[in-house]
């Protein structure tokens, strides 16, 4: 009962906290406000900037060219080899009538030239198109499919590859590393803030250790009230987030700009969002209080 | 009955500064004490040391049962919770009003509401101020204001009341009326210990007078004025 009734008391005070330092209060939920909406829209940006890579990345392929001469046996066989590879995800089979299929689709004057030729005198080969799981290892695996039997070459565009994976790498990195700090600023400046305001109350500290308060009694409702900044806080940044990317979301669906350009789903992923922005902000509210009350005790 | 024992107490600043010297006193349950003695003697930081803001570097200080001197700074409360303290500038928080100021102290302990309202309007209404709960402090005067602070320091029922000049910001008038206060809380049976420069009152009391010149206790009268030690 006494706890519960002392707990009450600080739930109270840190009510009264808030209210009756206004202005530094507002201070505090202003820089929280500010400090989040920039980590949220931070977030956001990075997350679907990963999203896209994947994207890309998902794209690459390794495409097979198969002997012109051989066999159905042949092409069963290589087939079942690819299915064995660690690394291949999935394939795409085409038949070399069905490349020129494809090929007369694409032109007219293909069509004419292709529709010259006999059964057996198309140029082309069977081709099986394939993903691969880690596109690290893409040129490995190519290797290793150029060296099953008859397969005539290989082509995942090599060079470029290689040179796509370290950018997107590195804008990535760069992106993760932005968002970290971001959130580092945001740690820094609200509980810089929340000093601020505790060095104002002081005196208050003082008196409550003078009447008899102990450490634990002090700091409660300090740790309460940086809660219910934090909470405060959150809570513009939490509904700018979601609304703004829910309409940008409705406008990139609407207006196809690129394959690649596709937003992540709002849901749940601009929940998360949200959790982790509140998650922030209150953390950094209580720890920030705590830290700072800290100082006028005398531990 | 002793309800403080000081022994052998010496209190050196950082600074260098020594401004306790091998002081030893003891006072009885119920006593009334005036510490006087000239600024810089040591006055403030003998009354500190006794709420143990500050730490003595030799020596002990014994109140009731507990060991001041040793006291954890974490364990500090336990010692608060048994004495009340006033200052010269009252140390009153202004965005509460004068109920709440009072009621802080109990508040922290944990007591039911009824308890505190109960035990918080008996101690306004023993410095004469149950007319004023809901002011602000900087509503009221000086002289109210103090009286606010003395019932915070006994709401509580200490056993030791601690006031370190409590008059020196008042007129002597409102200086008097708080001693009357004093004497009433005294007559009831708590300690009374006071620093004060205020010769006038100290003459008027006739209580016990302890004397501290440069950090040593000089001189203890059982009833004594302080025209003794203008010379």
């Amino acid at each position: 009962m006494k706890v519960l009734r002392m707990l009450g008391r600080s739930i109270r005070d840190a009510f009264k906290g808030v209210f009756r330092n206004f202005s530094l209060s507002i201070a505090s939920i202003s820089c929280i406000t500010i400090t989040l909406l920039i980590v949220g829209i931070s977030m956001v940006l990075s997350y679907n900037a990963e999203n896209v890579a994947t994207l890309i990345k998902k794209d690459f392929s390794v495409v097979v060219f198969v002997e012109n001469d051989a066999t159905s046996e042949e092409v069963k066989n290589i087939k079942e080899q690819i299915e064995n590879m660690d690394n291949v995800d999935s394939y795409i089979y085409e038949t070399k009538q069905e490349v020129a299929e494809d090929m007369k689709e694409s032109s007219a004057i293909f069509k004419v030239i292709i529709d010259s030729w006999d059964e057996d005198e198309n140029p082309f080969t069977d081709t099986l198109s394939i993903k691969v799981k880690d596109l690290n290892k893409i040129s490995e695996t190519a290797d290793e499919l150029s060296n099953l039997n008859k397969v005539e070459f290989v082509k995942y565009g090599e060079g470029i590859v290689e040179q796509i994976l370290v950018i997107l790498d590195t804008v990535g990195n760069f992106l993760v590393g932005i968002v970290i700090a971001l959130v580092l600023v945001t740690v820094f400046l609200v509980s810089n803030t929340i000093k601020l305001t505790i060095f104002s109350r002081r005196k208050e500290i003082e008196i409550m250790r003078l009447v008899g308060a102990s450490n634990f009694n002090i700091k409660l409702p300090f740790i309460i009230e940086g809660l219910f900044l934090g909470v405060l806080g959150s809570i513009l940044p939490i509904v700018l987030t979601i609304y703004g990317y829910n309409s940008l979301f409705n406008y990139m669906s609407l207006n196809e700009i690129s394959p690649f350009l596709k937003l992540v789903n709002p849901s749940p992923f601009i929940y998360l969002i949200s959790l982790i922005l509140l998650g922030i902000g209150t953390i950094v509210g209580m720890f920030g209080s705590a830290g700072s009350v800290r100082k006028y005790l005398k531990i | 009955m002793e309800l403080i024992k000081i022994e052998n107490l010496e209190k050196k600043y950082k600074t260098g500064v020594t401004a306790i010297y091998d002081f030893d006193l003891k006072v009885k349950k119920g006593d009334f004490i005036f510490v006087i003695g000239a600024s810089g003697s040591g006055k403030s930081t003998l009354i500190k040391m006794l709420y143990r803001e500050e730490k003595p570097n030799k020596g002990s200080i014994v109140i009731g049962n507990i060991n001041v001197a040793n006291l954890k700074n974490r364990k500090v409360y336990k010692l608060r919770r048994k004495l009340g303290i006033v200052f010269q500038d009252f140390k009153l928080l202004p965005r509460l009003t004068v109920y709440e100021n009072v009621a802080f102290a109990l508040e922290i302990l944990g007591l039911t509401n009824k308890e505190i309202r109960n035990k918080t309007i008996k101690a306004l209404e023993l410095v004469g101020l149950k007319n004023k709960v809901k002011s602000y402090p900087d509503q009221l005067s000086g002289g109210e204001q103090q009286r606010v602070a003395i019932a915070r320091a006994i709401v509580n029922g200490p056993k030791l009341l601690l006031c370190d000049e409590p008059t020196g910001n008042l007129d002597p008038d409102t200086s008097w009326e708080i001693m009357k206060v004093l004497e009433e809380i005294n007559n009831l049976g708590t300690t009374v210990i006071m620093a004060t420069h205020d010769k006038e009152m100290v003459n008027r009391m006739q209580k016990r007078v302890i004397v501290i010149e440069e950090g040593r206790l000089k001189k203890d009268y059982e009833k004594g004025t302080y025209e003794n030690e203008s010379a």
